[in-house]
Formats: structure tokens, sequence, C-alpha cells
């Protein structure tokens, strides 16, 4: 599977060592976000709740399209943008 | 009454959780010199820090920012370094409430080394059993038949949040245990966590109709003393409280004061050794509740008969225009002799005394909110 771009906000960076494009694999918004935190433990939790919901303060863009949950399917061209929100500063 | 070990003099440090990260002071022998030292996790949310005395290094302490989630580290070095909780407390699949974040941090009882309780906002009760590491809910109170009724609706809690607190071990035994709730009162349990009643009779609830409810209170901060752990007391709502087990009515001590300071508060701290010494940092709670010292004059207030009589401890600090707040786990005292106490306010300052309130000092300002005040 080819993975996809994932853009990773300043709060998050701690995870991925400062890195702000990673790549992660999976065929849905949600295994992407899976793939990420088997590769940044902890990651999700930070920003998906414990039932699965992008949490208040969070946003996900896919190729600039925001989306309000993690069922989008993804391909290899894809590219995932995780925002802060400006409602959480 | 079991007897206490005298305390050898040591050097104090506080933990000051922040809005806006974690920073210690540390004192020297005599409690005259401190030194700031932070911050670590700039910019994160921390709503408590807290040692574990059973080894005297482990740490964690709860955060999270304006924009994560909430999350738990752990430092084992006495916060030298951090490493972060692997599954942070979590509401299971079969709830459909969402942790916003970790309130309350309380080390489990001696005989339970690596076990931790945490209070959460939403009120969920979650135990970790290494050290902090993995979390989970305790079913019988995260799933009890009258959680909900107990915990109010969307409309009681606090401005941020209702939240459980307070989580107190009995020393003696590790199934007894008490939690309060912001929006619910006092709860105790006898297994563990497994069942849970309400403790809260003779506490006013002057929001709720009822003259005597048996739940729906709002405790602000609730204490058992180490060495008679039947005796509590409680900062609510609605005064100051004391309760002596087996007795499950509380009694009023917040009458004898003043009329013009009033009996309104956050925190409650109690004497190491001493059972009916307390103090208490009143606030405006008239009209439409301030929350800041009564008339501008900050004071500490403090009994030593449990709570018949009060008396006023304010020399060092302002004399007007101290328009403070002082939250609910941003008070402490340490073990030393005669006891050091300490509070951080809202505005960033912390103050302390080295003579059990009688003097105050100024020992660190220019910080952010403080939310939390431990000594290690």
């Amino acid at each position: 599977m080819t993975p996809v771009r994932v853009l990773v906000p300043n709060p998050l960076r701690s995870y991925t060592r400062d890195v702000a494009t990673v790549s992660a694999e999976g065929g849905t918004l949600a295994d992407v976000v899976g793939d990420l935190d088997r590769r940044y433990p902890g990651i999700r939790f930070r920003i998906v709740d414990e039932h699965g919901r992008i949490r208040q303060h969070i946003k996900f863009f896919v190729n600039g399209l925001q989306v309000r949950d993690l069922s989008p399917r993804l391909d290899g061209d894809d590219e995932v943008m995780i925002v802060c929100a400006l409602s959480g500063g | 009454m079991a007897q206490a070990a005298k305390m050898p003099a040591r050097r104090v440090s506080l933990l000051l959780a922040t809005r806006k990260g974690l920073w210690q002071l540390h004192g020297d022998a005599t409690r005259r010199s401190w030194r700031v030292a932070g911050p670590q996790f700039l910019g994160h949310i921390v709503h408590h820090c807290i040692a574990d005395p059973r080894d005297g290094k482990t740490m964690l302490a709860a955060a999270r920012t304006g924009h994560l989630g909430p999350t738990i580290f752990r430092s084992a070095d006495r916060g030298r370094s951090w490493h972060e909780a692997k599954q942070p407390p979590a509401f299971g699949e079969g709830s459909n409430r969402t942790v916003d974040h970790t309130f309350w941090l309380t080390p489990g009882h001696a005989s339970e080394p690596g076990v931790w309780y945490a209070g959460t906002s939403p009120q969920g009760l979650f135990r970790s059993e290494d050290g902090g590491a993995t979390w989970r809910g305790v079913a019988g109170f995260n799933e009890h038949p009258q959680r909900k009724a107990w915990c109010g609706g969307d409309q009681d809690g606090t401005p941020d949040g209702a939240k459980l607190h307070s989580i107190l071990i009995d020393p003696r035994d590790p199934k007894h245990m008490y939690i309060g709730m912001s929006s619910g009162g006092v709860f105790e349990s006898t297994d563990a966590g497994a069942d849970w009643r309400p403790l809260n009779h003779g506490v006013k609830a002057d929001f709720l109709p009822q003259p005597d409810p048996e739940y729906g209170h709002d405790p602000h901060c609730v204490r058992l003393h180490p060495l008679l752990p039947d005796r509590l007391y409680q900062q609510n709502h609605c005064g100051i409280y004391r309760l002596d087990r087996p007795a499950d009515r509380w009694e009023d001590i917040g009458v004898g004061m003043p009329k013009s300071v009033g009996p309104i508060g956050f925190p409650m701290v109690v004497h190491p050794r001493e059972p009916d010494t307390i103090w208490v940092f009143p606030m405006d709670g008239t009209s439409v509740w301030p929350r800041v010292s009564p008339g501008g004059k900050p004071a500490v207030y403090r009994s030593v008969n449990g709570g018949k009589t009060w008396q006023r401890q304010a020399t060092g600090l302002p004399k007007s225009q101290g328009w403070w707040t002082v939250k609910r786990q941003a008070m402490t005292a340490d073990a030393g002799a005669p006891a050091g106490i300490y509070f951080g306010t809202t505005s960033g300052a912390v103050w302390g005394s080295r003579d059990e309130g009688r003097t105050w000092k100024c020992l660190a300002a220019h910080l952010p909110e403080i939310y939390a005040v431990e000594t290690m």
C-alpha cells in the first residue's frame, strides 16, 4: 500500500521528532491515524477521542478539503493535513 | 490514633501546576530562601502534579493543551525526565463520554506500590497499577447505575466542567476510599471502588430544592487526616464541614467564621500531625460570586480546635487591593515542624509561611495561573 503524506502541526511534532511531514499507510483516514499511532505512539489519543471522533479543536483536511470524521477512503496520492483549530489556542 | 514519627528537617520543593506549564520551587533547609526552576511542558495546561510519597522519586503530571487531548506524564527521577503514559485515562466503548482532562491524581495505598488513582472531567474515576503508564476506569463508579443521577446534568459543575476530585485512600485499608465531585458530593467505597454510597447529610446545598438531599452537593476540597483517618474536613460551595466517622452526618464548622468574611473558599489543608488544625483561604461567594479575597484583603484562616473557632492569619499579606483566588488544589502543607503552609494564586504568585501561617512571604511571582501546589 502506498503511504500517504501527513502534514503534522507544531503541537504534535514532539511525537514525530520534529518532522513536519511524515508518511502513514491505510485505506481510510482512520487506518492512517492508526498507523500514525503505531509509528508515533500516543499521537492518536491527542487528536481523536476514545470513541474515534476527531477532537473538538482539531481539524483534518484531505487534499485541501475539511473532513468531519475518519471514514474517508484514501490512496497514495492523497495528502492529509492535521490542523489545530483557532479555537483551541 | 497512630503516633507520628518525628520528622527530620529536610528541604522542601513545591510542584506548581499552571495553565502554561510546570514549575518547581526549591527551598533551602531553613525554608527562607527559594529558587524557581522551570518551566517544563511550557504551553501545556498542567492540572495537577504530585510526587509519590512511597518511593520519593516518581511523579505524575496531568496535562493537556488547548488543542490536544489529555494525557499523563510520568517521571521516575523527581522530574528530571518525563515519559508519556501509554494509555491515559479514557472512558470505555460502552460510554458516550469523553475525558476532557485529568483533574486530580492520588497515589495509592502504601501497601500497593504502583497503584494510582485519577479523577477526571467529566467525572470519572480511573486506576493505574503500573505507576501511571496505563489506566483503566473504575467500573464500580463509572458504570454505577446511579452515576448519572449523582453527577447531575450539563448545567451542573464548574465553569470549565464538572470534576471528580479529592480521591482519599484510608491509610489503614486500601479498599476504603472517598471521592468528591464538584457536582455530586462526597461518596464512599469500602470495597476498592466496586460500590459507592453518598455521604452528604448535614451539608447544605442551597442551589437544590430539597432541604437535606442525599447527593448533588458541591464539595470543593475534601481532606482526610493521615493520622486520624476517621476525621474528614471539606471546604464546600456552601461552607466548611467536619465529619468524625463512623458518624455519617457532617457538622457545619464554618459558622464560626466572621460574617464579613464568610465560610466560602476552595482549598482545605490539614496539619501533618494535628487532626484539629486546619487552614482555609476564604473567597467572596456573595452576589455574583466574585471568588476573590473578601474586600480585597487576602487572608488565611486557621482553626486549632477542629473548626470551633478560627483565627485570621494575614501578617505579610497585602492589606488591601489584593483580589486573589486560590484554587482547590493550590494550597498545601509540608511535614516540617513547625509546618510550612503554601498557596499559589490564579494571578501567578506563590506565598509561603514557615510558622504555620503566623507570617507570610511571597516566594515567587509572575508565574501563569496556578492550578495546583504540592510539596515534595
